[in-house]
């Protein structure tokens, strides 16, 4: 008899106050796209997912048009790294820093991420 | 006070011009240094603003001189060669040749509708029909030519007309309306061009010729019997060899028949007469300076007439060669020469060569029929052979006209003109093939097309600003321009009739490539392909992926990377596109697919400054019943929504959060509606007038036909958004030259126009094909459309894209119509293989639970509402919240390294 359960849940969590928060399952996110989440003190995030799994977070405001709508945006790569552009003016922020690509002095908030399978999350 | 009148009286006494003059184009003329001589010119046609031009080039304007200028037509020099694109959609406007301010800044006084009616050359001065008189020290008459209209008894009836200037095109096309025949007197090349005019127009169209062939001039007599044959086959009745004998009207005086010379009699409701033309040369028979025996003011090689005081230019001029020429391209060449020596000042030596004749090469496109002839194209000189092709089927007629030394001499091209561009540099020299190779078509025999590097440096490229091969090699070479356009301003080459577009694309292209130049035509960072080759890609290696694409085709550097917002999109739109054809999905939502659309694309909706979406259901042709409208308005009202009409004759429902989506959408599709694709790059509406079911002047039911056409190509991606209409008459309601196809009703069929646009850079559209029914209609737009998303470059809207692409409309033409390329019966496959794949985006998503997983505000708490999506009233309706949006800035970090991985 397999002791492999059916279906093994990964978690995407993110670095929130020096605590790690679960924002949703790997199998919520869809390669190359975002998704929108909220944080306990109300505060929306973008997470997204690049071609080759890892799970990216950054905060979900357009800086430029005051809109929560970064997680509806195309994410590409440039020069290896990863970028989401946003759908309204298109402007491109880094998936890693935040900082946007196309104006120097403009950055969103980054978050570290994890993904951890529900075994090794323990209870 | 009066001035006395002498050379240097710039105003006599008896006629001051006024500033405010209605006609006075310049405010006050701004007076000349006393000594500056005044230049008078008579005649503000074509060669008349290019003598303007040549002046302003050579400095002559106000601080050297004044000029003034009368002109009998209401309006300003405009291109009279492509005079008959008024009717496929050129506005008057838009055919003028004088840039917006020309004659302010250069202090010209110009005076419209006021012709010149006597010279006084002993008192040197010019008397108009409003009695302004102003002296010359320089007279320049550019006159050009009247119709001749030939002594028929009743040729001032209603009814006749000629055909020369915007005013005439306006009031035949006036008189068209509800007439059902009309009569074109003259089967030359101006005549083919009207007769043209009146086909368009939906009249059944006779061409008289007294000659026995058309075009006698141009072409010889196989050419003559080969263009016969294609333009009967357009529905036109040819009558050669007979002259008009008499024109009969009714009781109104207007005409109801014309009695041919062999006996026959045409019933008609028009004449128009386009027999020839005349240089007009009366004003100067009037005060005695020399003209010619059959007309045209005598001038010598530095154009100037028997009088040293007084130049002639253009066609009313009878060159030092004895010929009066009736071509633009030797009217701009006198005007050069006379503004060359008037410049120079008197006497002066005739600088260059002057003018001693020119070449009459023509190219024409008449009634969709390519026609050219250029050199000794009958073949007159001793000892000459000729070397002919002809396909009766086809209606493809050429000659070249070979010297005994086997040097090209000439030639006449009917049906394809295409090798037109290459030949007529040629001539005068050998060419570098056979010359029976040169006139074979494609496929036998003939060789890979002979390109512009056969050619000679000296060889004219392009005819019309007699710009030769070594000056376009050095626009490219030393003045550094990489683009056809920059080649065309910096040269004028190809700004004139076009025919040299072709030879000099290539020209361009050869010489860049030489000079080791490459522009990077790329998509993006990602793909050094252009859209149109990734197109290609994909069709032909059958790739269903744009991971797969990427890794294939990409830059080396973006290969296993996660591509851009630029490429996703687009190949996502070619997959779409080609999705019938590869046997893949074509739903946009599906597996990889969703993850390459725009926000738009991927909500199926339009995303709203603040977040939230708007939603446009598909209303055909913009024909509703009361009761869907009930239900658009109880579902905004039920859902809070702002509702506006939109210019598309729809419905635009304003504000829905992303999670209100779905449930906005069942109720739309329960009530039958279905997606209206507003948010992708796709066809968009086809907007119609009521057409001839209700409206008095409709001709055909453009309700039925913007249906069908909207029915047909919905949900067809493509490079950009697709707008079309349909109007029912001639009075264009539906505004359809302003869309990428448009179509309009005639008495017998439908007129489609392509390339239209609105917006910032409008455009009005081209005419493509005239007198459709409906199945050859759909059967053309279907290739078109095809042919289009085939081709253009991403974001390219099909006005951009006719420009742009080589050969422009003529090329276009040539593909879908003609089918030159073999290509139509693939195009119209890959179309129906779309009409049969059309499924309703918005009925699939909400029968599919997985995919209306994504219409959530958040991912964690898929019921909480997106609170910074709010409302507020306005005009009791509602508005974005933008106090929410624009409130406090979050502080802004920038997190280095926190990237851990």
């Amino acid at each position: 008899m397999t002791m492999a359960p059916e279906r093994t849940a990964v978690r995407v969590e993110l670095l929130v106050d020096q605590r790690w928060f679960a924002v949703c399952e790997l199998t919520d996110l869809t390669p190359g796209r975002g998704v929108a989440a909220l944080l306990p003190d109300g505060a929306q995030v973008a997470v997204f997912l690049d071609r080759s799994g890892r799970a990216y977070a950054i905060a979900n405001r357009d800086p430029f048009t005051g809109a929560y709508v970064l997680s509806r945006g195309l994410l590409g790569s440039a020069a290896g790294r990863p970028f989401v552009a946003s759908p309204l003016l298109k402007q491109r922020f880094d998936l890693e820093t935040g900082r946007c690509l196309d104006d120097e002095g403009v950055a969103v908030q980054a978050y570290v991420t994890r993904t951890r399978d529900a075994a090794a999350r323990g209870a | 006070m009066s001035a006395p009148i002498t050379p240097s009286a710039p105003i006599t006494p008896s006629a001051p011009i006024t500033p405010s003059a209605p006609t006075t184009m310049t405010s006050a003329p701004k007076a000349a240094p006393p000594a500056a001589p005044t230049i008078v010119l008579i005649g503000h046609g074509m060669v008349g603003q290019r003598f303007l031009e040549a002046l302003v080039r050579r400095n002559v304007t106000e601080a050297a001189a004044r000029i003034v200028v009368f002109c009998e037509e209401p309006r300003p020099a405009y291109d009279r060669v492509q005079l008959t694109s008024y009717f496929s959609g050129r506005t008057p406007a838009e055919l003028s040749l004088v840039e917006d301010g020309f004659m302010a800044r250069h202090g010209i006084e110009l005076h419209l509708g006021d012709p010149a009616e006597s010279i006084d050359r002993a008192a040197r001065t010019v008397t108009a029909r409003s009695g302004l008189t102003v002296a010359y020290d320089t007279l320049v008459l550019a006159t050009g030519s009247y119709p001749f209209v030939p002594p028929v008894p009743g040729k001032d009836s209603d009814g006749c007309f000629v055909y020369r200037t915007v005013e005439d095109l306006l009031a035949i096309e006036a008189y068209a309306e509800h007439r059902t025949t009309g009569v074109v007197v003259g089967g030359g090349l101006l005549g083919l061009e009207a007769a043209g005019a009146l086909k368009g127009l939906g009249l059944t169209t006779h061409i008289v010729e007294f000659n026995p062939r058309l075009m006698a001039i141009q072409v010889d007599e196989g050419g003559g019997a080969a263009l016969r044959r294609t333009v009967e086959d357009m529905g036109l009745i040819v009558h050669t060899g007979v002259g008009g004998k008499e024109i009969t009207a009714d009781d109104a005086g207007a005409v109801t028949a014309m009695a041919l010379s062999d006996g026959s009699s045409i019933d008609t409701d028009l004449v128009i007469f386009s027999a020839g033309v005349r240089p007009r040369d009366q004003l100067a028979r009037d005060c005695g300076l020399e003209v010619g025996e059959r007309g045209g003011i005598a001038v010598d090689e530095r154009c100037r007439t028997s009088d040293p005081a007084v130049y002639a230019i253009g066609e009313c001029a009878l060159a030092a060669d004895g010929r009066v020429y009736g071509l633009v391209a030797p009217g701009y060449e006198m005007a050069e020469v006379a503004a060359d020596a008037i410049g120079a000042g008197e006497p002066g030596p005739v600088r260059g060569t002057g003018f001693g004749g020119a070449d009459t090469s023509t190219k024409l496109k008449l009634l969709g029929v390519d026609v050219a002839s250029f050199g000794d194209a009958h073949g007159t000189a001793d000892g000459c052979l000729d070397v002919v092709y002809s396909d009766s089927r086809t209606g493809v007629y050429k000659k070249l006209v070979v010297g005994a030394d086997g040097a090209l001499l000439g030639g006449v091209l009917v049906g394809d003109a295409e090798a037109y561009g290459m030949l007529r540099p040629l001539t005068g020299s050998v060419p570098p093939v056979a010359p029976e190779q040169l006139v074979l078509p494609a496929g036998l025999g003939a060789p890979a097309a002979l390109g512009p590097s056969a050619l000679p440096d000296e060889a004219v490229v392009c005819n019309c600003h007699n710009v030769t091969k070594g000056a376009i090699r050095s626009a490219v070479a030393d003045h550094r321009c990489t683009t056809v356009p920059e080649v065309r301003k910096c040269t004028k080459a190809g700004t004139g009739c076009g025919s040299c577009v072709k030879a000099l694309t290539a020209l361009v292209n050869d010489e860049l490539e030489a000079g080791g130049v490459s522009v990077d035509k790329g998509l993006c960072g990602c793909f050094a392909y252009t859209r149109a080759e990734l197109y290609e890609i994909v069709r032909t290696l059958r790739i269903t992926t744009y991971a797969q694409l990427l890794d294939s085709h990409g830059r080396a550097e973006a290969r296993q990377g996660d591509g851009c917002e630029v490429c996703k999109p687009a190949v996502g739109s070619i997959i779409a596109s080609l999705a019938p054809t590869l046997g893949a999905s074509g739903y946009v939502l599906d597996g990889e697919q969703a993850a390459l659309q725009d926000t738009n694309d991927h909500f199926l909706a339009n995303l709203q400054r603040n977040g939230s979406y708007s939603i446009v259901p598909r209303i055909p042709g913009g024909e509703i019943t009361p009761e869907k409208l009930i239900v658009i308005g109880e579902v905004a009202r039920d859902f809070g929504l702002y509702t506006k009409i939109t210019g598309g004759q729809r419905i635009d429902l304003f504000g829905a959060r992303v999670d209100q989506l779905p449930p906005i959408w069942a109720r739309l599709v329960d009530a039958g509606f279905e997606s209206g694709h507003a948010y992708g790059k796709a066809l968009r509406t086809v907007k119609s007038c009521v057409g001839q079911t209700w409206c008095r002047y409709g001709v055909q039911d453009s309700v039925r036909m913007a249906i069908d056409l909207e029915l047909r190509y919905r949900g067809l991606r493509s490079p950009h958004k697709l707008k079309s209409a349909v109007s029912g008459c001639a009075r264009e309601c539906a505004e359809a030259r302003g869309k990428d196809f448009g179509v309009i009703a005639t008495s017998t069929g439908w007129n489609l126009y392509v390339g239209g646009n609105g917006g910032a850079d409008p455009r009005h559209a081209d005419l493509l094909a005239q007198d459709l029914d409906d199945e050859k209609l759909i059967r053309l737009i279907d290739r078109f459309l095809m042919f289009y998303i085939r081709t253009a470059d991403r974001l390219e809207r099909t006005s951009a894209w006719l420009e742009r692409i080589e050969g422009g409309l003529d090329h276009v033409r040539d593909v879908v119509v003609d089918d030159s390329l073999g290509l139509c019966a693939e195009l119209e496959a890959m179309m129906a293989g779309h009409v049969t794949g059309y499924r309703d985006e918005w009925a699939e998503t909400l029968g599919d639970p997985e995919r209306l997983r994504r219409f959530v505000s958040f991912v964690n708490a898929p019921d909480a509402p997106d609170p910074t999506v709010k409302f507020v009233p306005e005009r009791d309706q509602v508005k974005p919240d933008l106090t929410i949006l624009s409130g406090p800035t979050l502080p802004v970090r920038t997190l280095e390294g926190t990237a851990g991985r």
